[in-house]
């Protein structure tokens, strides 16, 4: 849920990579923390078990920067991944704005990936959303292993309505922010539809 | 999107003024009016030091997973949650199923004045949301948006 501000003219929206355990949610968030000026970003917070799986949420706001005298901020979350937190995730859709799916391109992770994908939009359909009508985009994650799958294998599995999708290798920040950027503007053209 | 949450200068002063009423009057260090999802919409007292983005995303996030232990326990919903610390405590409450007032104090307050302070401040702030809702859905106030361009959100990106 959008919160704009007319007395501080602030812009904020909320996004929400979403995925299977270990595909790379927690790079993503991690990689744009480090390449952000310090001006534009505020203290990423990762909620994370001893062996660091994100146990909750990792949250990291961030500032895209005016529009005719707005600031834009984008609140960046991702989920845990593993089944059993299913509960935790659906907390951490309400209110969403965007959402990024984040793919495993390991042929192994597939299955992960459908079932992450399936949860994804049931979750949102609990909460009132439809993922079709959702700002979306997708991510193809881990693109530099060798076991990665084709990529007209993934469009096919996990992009069926044919959303953007990027192919990306997390931890050297191939793909990121050109995601990132993808769905901020699919969140800010919602708005000014909506508004 | 109906669902997003606006702000106007009107309301933002009214709210701005129930948080000084409420850190004065509960002898609080400092309060905070939360949106449910994680964004501060104001605050009054010693918020210097805070980290209150942080702050504020940590505390929706805690009264969201309240929220969802009250309902798997066929709760409708815990009224308040107090943490005790060593030096400062923290009062949370949720108001209007909309927004959350958290009040940190130490011991030049207790919990008994907070708690008591906290209830009428959230019935004046359930009062002015209930207004700014209304401001809202009757769509009386021109749109930022209805300005923006798409070349405006082009630029944005383009670096
Ligand atoms: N080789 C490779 N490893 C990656 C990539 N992205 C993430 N990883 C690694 O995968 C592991 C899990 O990543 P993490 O971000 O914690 O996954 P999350 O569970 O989705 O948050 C970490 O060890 C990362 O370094 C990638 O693109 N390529
Ligand atoms: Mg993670």
């Amino acid at each position: 849920m959008s919160f704009i501000n007319y007395s501080s003219r602030e812009i904020n929206c909320k996004i929400v990579y979403y995925g299977p355990g270990l595909c790379g949610k927690t790079t993503n968030l991690q990689y744009i923390y480090n390449k952000t000026n310090p001006e534009a970003k505020g203290k990423m917070i990762s909620l994370a078990t001893e062996t660091e799986r994100t146990l909750f949420f990792d949250f990291l706001p961030l500032s895209l920067g005016e529009i005719r005298g707005f600031r834009t901020r984008f609140h960046l979350y991702t989920v845990p991944g593993q089944v059993f937190y299913d509960a935790s995730r659906k907390l951490i859709l309400k209110g969403v704005d965007g959402v990024c799916f984040v793919g495993d391109s390991q042929v192994e992770r597939m299955e992960a990936n459908i079932e992450s994908l399936d949860n994804l939009r049931t979750n949102l359909q609990e909460q009132g959303y439809d993922l079709d009508k959702l700002p979306y985009v997708v991510q193809y994650n881990k693109r530099d292993l060798p076991n990665a799958a084709p990529l007209s294998e993934l469009e096919e599995l996990l992009n069926p309505t044919k959303v953007q999708a990027f192919e990306a290798v997390a931890p050297k920040g191939v793909g990121v922010f050109d995601t990132l950027k993808a769905v901020a503007k699919l969140v800010l053209t919602e708005l000014k539809k909506g508004g | 999107m109906g669902n997003q949450l606006v702000m106007y200068e009107e309301e933002l002063q009214q709210i701005n003024g129930i948080c000084d009423g409420l850190h004065r009057d509960s002898n609080a260090k400092a309060v905070l009016v939360i949106d449910k999802n994680g964004q501060a919409i104001a605050s009054a007292g010693e918020v210097d030091q805070l980290d209150v983005t942080s702050l504020s995303s940590l505390t929706a996030g805690n009264v969201a997973a309240t929220g969802g232990i009250a309902s798997l326990l066929k709760e409708k919903e815990f009224a308040g949650q107090f943490h005790e610390g060593e030096k400062t405590h923290v009062h949370i409450s949720l108001v209007a199923q909309r927004v959350i007032l958290l009040v940190l104090f130490d011991e030049r307050s207790s919990l008994g004045l907070v708690r008591l302070r906290v209830r009428k401040a959230a019935n004046e702030l359930a009062a002015v949301l209930d207004a700014l809702i209304k401001k809202m859905e009757a769509g009386s106030q021109p749109s930022v948006f209805a300005e923006i361009t798409d070349a405006d959100i082009d630029n944005l990106f383009n670096d």
